[in-house]
């Protein structure tokens, strides 16, 4: 039999062993040995047997053969036996091992003891793994040992007596009278079992809570001791008396407080008292502070107090520390919903944590800058949340964008700064916004139609610097099919223009067909794009047939479907592909969440053209004040004849506007029938006959068509026809059929108006003709009281 | 109510090891591996909170060895920093400038003085002097050490 090392000589040897399997071969030795020693029933030395093996089983090798032998040296009557038993016990034994039970005897022998020492490791261990039956076993003497005169044990039993009340509920009845009567204690280390005691019962029990609710006072007047009482050597950590026992008390009375107003009174000049008194330069006292801050904040506190809290959490956003730093934001999380106004006090500060070093400063910062975000503080807020866009962690950077996104939807100042806003953060943080974006940005860009030119010029450019970030090249490349021609203009009014050729364009979104970091979704847009492009551009058709009958053998089955559709476009209905490729509708939003996906853009219908009219955006208003109440688009009463530039302007882009360039959906195909409404002649002069009919499309929407032939005998140059309505009545001209009327009506020249009366006033309409008779030019004005087939009150 | 206590080393060595609650040896190991993973992985200037599961992690790190509380949710983090303060205090007056290795020769002495400072998850004493007098009257019980 080999000698038994001492303890510390072991624990030399395993470290001195320089691999982990010579490690195993000292301890596979040293673990025979004590086995070995358990065997023998030698009373000397076992304690240090049973401690070699407790190391052992730290460093993660198994030790249950010692339990037994835990049992053995508990039941011993050497004090050294029974602390190092009672170690084993701890470490090696708990609830769910048989011998645990064994041990309940010696320890109910223990509790009373003669010697506090060992009645301690006797209370120590059983509320460290007491399992329920020994719980119900011991609480009598346990509650014995509550009322004893020894505050060394009465400590230790209140404690005990807390983890059976953990284990046991029923028990905790038990407990109340002496928990109640240890309140009064000047032991600090008795008290504080007390009020650790007295919250395990509260919590379990809402009876129990509510006989505790009576204590307040007490705890109160504790509480007060502590903190107006001079220096207590003892108790002090950097000039806080018992902070450990202040804060157990603040925690007692937030429970206590909660939901009742009368316990919520009693605190609160205590509360007050805790909050400007405590020193706040070390950590003990934010410690203390906070606790205040949380029972504040949790009980039915008076506003005053709760502004005193909140204000507190302000200056720990200052603080130096960062774990101070970090738990002032928790807590304004949690009660940012409900005292909004008084956390958006310290907004800027907040915001200023985005740049803290610490993720989980940052997390946080985030959350609560999005919390914050507001009408008032969307522009420097959302300045920001870009920034902390561009250089926040990974793993923060979704949340962040659908952050930015939502605050931007709710908040927007302007179109085009929602519009900015979508583009910067598809441009840093592209790849983890989520799906939804591309259509839900697509649906808004088509809404601000006056941005189009803006949109696509900045998308063309971002498109060339980066074709990496998918929403974005796919948003780009929707964008420049549908308004390259803008592009290809050159001119815009929002940002400064890029001379851009038509092979400019195709090239781009060739690059991005082509390349490998474009997904197959990416390649769709991009092919439909150029697509659209061929009715746009002029020159470099024939490129956009090649480029489109390549894909047509793609080995992406969706793209050779789009190719092979596009191509029988080009070949068999060629005549139909302008009406097909022109201008989307506005995309109508149904409703948050639901994706808008891609409208149907291969067929527009004729209502869903007209749709579109009654959507776009009414006449600029001219300046009133006239006597007659009418739109005053020829240029006021005395009717001056010079045709101002707001008229040509206005007239010319009506066109444009509905139906993309020139080859609107009326004249690529066949001419609209004349509608079977009645004609009314409204205008008859040097054998120009005009005549109008109606025909009621919607409750408040109205097509008028304008007919006019000549049935003189020369031609007619240069016929054109502009309306004026009401202020609050839209109006949209379509582009007419033709512009000159031959002679002997050889032909007629139809227009059409499309008329929106919301507020349906009573409608009247003027309409100026001017053409060009035998060489001399006529102006002429007529006004349109009544329309025929609609009842002239009503529309 | 605190759940667990673990001391490491900065190579992930265990130095102590106390748990509040019943749990099985498979969990406290996993346990003990987590915990190490995740605080010594930890940069430098970071706060001292993490939240893992249900609880909040509570580390500070003295010289080589990292201590490190589990506590519940409704727990003060700054007090417990300062239990941890605490402990290393008691253990500094009675090692006199403690280091690791008095910890790992003497691994049964820091719990004893654990023992008199924390119980089923919560503190006993807040009294730095009485818990030292407490461990130094206990001590004295001791029997001799046979030869």
């Amino acid at each position: 039999m080999s000698p038994s090392v001492p303890l510390q000589e072991m624990i030399r040897a395993i470290r001195s062993a320089r691999t982990q399997c010579e490690e195993r071969g000292v301890i596979q030795r040293e673990c025979a040995a004590i086995r070995a020693q358990f065997r023998n029933t030698d009373n000397e030395g076992r304690s240090h047997n049973l401690a070699k093996l407790l190391y052992v089983h730290m460093l993660g090798y198994p030790a249950h053969f010692g339990q037994m032998e835990c049992v053995r040296m508990i039941a011993s009557p050497r004090y050294s036996d029974k602390r190092v038993g009672y170690l084993g016990a701890m470490m090696l034994l708990d609830e769910k091992q048989d011998a645990s039970l064994l041990i309940t005897n010696s320890i109910k022998n223990d509790l009373s003891h003669s010697n506090q020492y060992v009645q301690s490791l006797a209370l120590c261990t059983l509320a460290c793994m007491g399992s329920a039956e020994m719980c119900r076993d011991l609480a009598p003497e346990i509650d014995r040992l509550l009322r004893s005169s020894n505050s060394y044990i009465k400590k230790k039993a209140a404690l005990c007596a807390v983890h059976i009340v953990r284990k046991v509920r029923e028990l905790g009845e038990l407990f109340v009278p002496s928990a109640r009567s240890l309140l009064s204690e000047k032991n600090h280390g008795v008290l504080h079992g007390a009020v650790v005691l007295i919250t395990q019962l509260c919590e379990r029990s809402p009876e129990t809570l509510e006989r505790f609710r009576k204590t307040v006072p007490d705890l109160v007047q504790i509480m007060k001791g502590l903190v107006i009482s001079g220096y207590s050597p003892d108790h002090d950590v950097a000039g806080v008396s018992d902070p450990f026992l202040q804060v157990r008390i603040l925690r007692l009375l937030r429970i206590l407080g909660r939901h009742n107003e009368a316990a919520s009174d009693a605190m609160n000049d205590l509360l007050a008292q805790v909050a400007t008194n405590t020193d706040s330069t070390k950590t003990v006292g934010n410690a203390v502070l906070y606790e205040t801050v949380l029972t504040v904040l949790d009980i039915k506190s008076e506003s005053g107090l709760r502004v005193l809290a909140v204000n507190i959490l302000g200056r720990f956003l200052l603080n130096n520390d960062r774990n101070i730093r970090y738990i002032a934001m928790t807590s304004l999380q949690k009660i940012v919903v409900t005292d909004h106004i008084a956390v958006q006090r310290h907004r800027g500060t907040i915001v200023d944590c985005l740049k803290d070093q610490d993720a989980s400063v940052k997390r946080r910062a985030l959350e609560l800058s999005l919390a914050l975000v507001s009408a008032s503080n969307i522009r420097s807020t959302m300045k920001e949340l870009l920034i902390f866009l561009s250089s926040c962690p990974p793993e923060l950077r979704a949340h962040a964008a659908s952050g930015i996104f939502n605050a931007a939807e709710r908040y927007a100042p302007s179109q085009r700064w929602h519009i900015d806003t979508i583009l910067h953060v598809l441009t840093t943080a592209g790849a983890d916004v989520r799906d939804e974006t591309v259509p839900n940005l697509i649906q808004l860009i088509t809404n601000t139609s006056e941005l189009h030119c803006y949109t696509v010029h900045k998308l063309y450019r971002a498109l060339l610097t980066d074709i990496s970030q998918q929403p974005l090249v796919q948003v780009a490349c929707w964008c420049i099919g549908e308004y390259g021609d803008l592009l290809l203009k050159g001119e815009c009014q929002e940002t400064e223009a890029v001379q851009v050729t038509e092979d400019d364009v195709l090239d781009a979104l060739e690059i991005v067909l082509q390349s490998h970091m474009s997904t197959p979704t990416t390649r769709g847009f991009a092919l439909t794009a150029t697509m659209k492009l061929s009715t746009r551009i002029i020159d470099n058709v024939d490129r956009i047939r090649s480029v489109v009958s390549i894909y047509g053998s793609c080995i992406d089955v969706e793209l050779q479907q789009r190719a092979v559709e596009y191509n029988a476009l080009f070949k068999k209905y060629d005549h139909m592909r302008a009406a097909v490729l022109e201008r989307m509708p506005v995309i109508q939003k149904n409703s948050v969440g639901q994706t808008n996906g891609e409208v149907g853009e291969e067929t527009v219908k004729e209502s869903q053209a007209a749709k579109v009219a009654q959507k776009e955006m009414a006449l600029p208003p001219q300046p009133a004040g006239q006597v007659c109440d009418l739109l005053d688009l020829l240029g006021g009463s005395q009717e001056p004849l010079q045709p101002s530039s707001s008229l040509g302007g206005a007239a010319s882009t009506q066109p444009t506007t509905a139906g993309g360039d020139l080859l609107d959906l009326l004249g690529g195909l066949e001419p609209t029938p004349p509608t079977p409404a009645p004609a009314v002649t409204v205008y008859e002069k040097n054998g120009v006959t005009l005549t109008i009919s109606c025909e009621q499309q919607s409750d408040s929407g109205l097509t008028v068509t304008l007919t006019a032939s000549n049935s003189s005998d020369s031609d007619i140059s240069g016929f054109t026809l502009q309306a004026a309505v009401p202020k609050s009545v839209q109006l949209q001209m379509r582009a007419p059929s033709r512009d000159s009327l031959p002679a002997n009506g050889a032909a007629k020249l139809t227009q059409l108006v499309i008329l929106n009366n919301p507020n349906k006033v009573n409608l009247k309409m003027r309409i100026r003709v001017s053409y060009t008779s035998q060489g001399s030019a006529v102006q002429d004005m007529v006004q349109v009281d009544s329309f025929p087939g609609i009842s002239a009150a009503g529309l | 109510m605190m759940r667990f206590m673990l001391l490491f080393s900065r190579q992930g060595r265990l130095r102590l090891q106390k748990w509040f609650t019943a749990i099985s040896e498979r969990e406290k190991k996993k346990i003990i591996r987590e915990m190490t993973t995740m605080v010594l992985a930890r940069p430098p200037r970071t706060c001292n909170f993490l939240r893992w599961k249900d609880l909040k992690i509570v580390y500070k790190r003295y010289a080589s060895l990292y201590f490190c509380l589990g506590v519940e949710d409704e727990e003060n983090e700054l007090l417990a920093l300062e239990i941890i303060h605490r402990y290393v205090e008691l253990l500094d007056k009675y090692f006199g400038n403690v280091c690791e290795l008095d910890i790992i020769f003497n691994f049964e002495k820091a719990y004893f003085i654990l023992d008199e400072f924390l119980m089923g998850g919560e503190i006993q004493e807040t009294s730095k002097q009485i818990v030292n007098r407490a461990i130094e009257s206990s001590d004295m019980l001791q029997e001799p050490a046979p030869l």
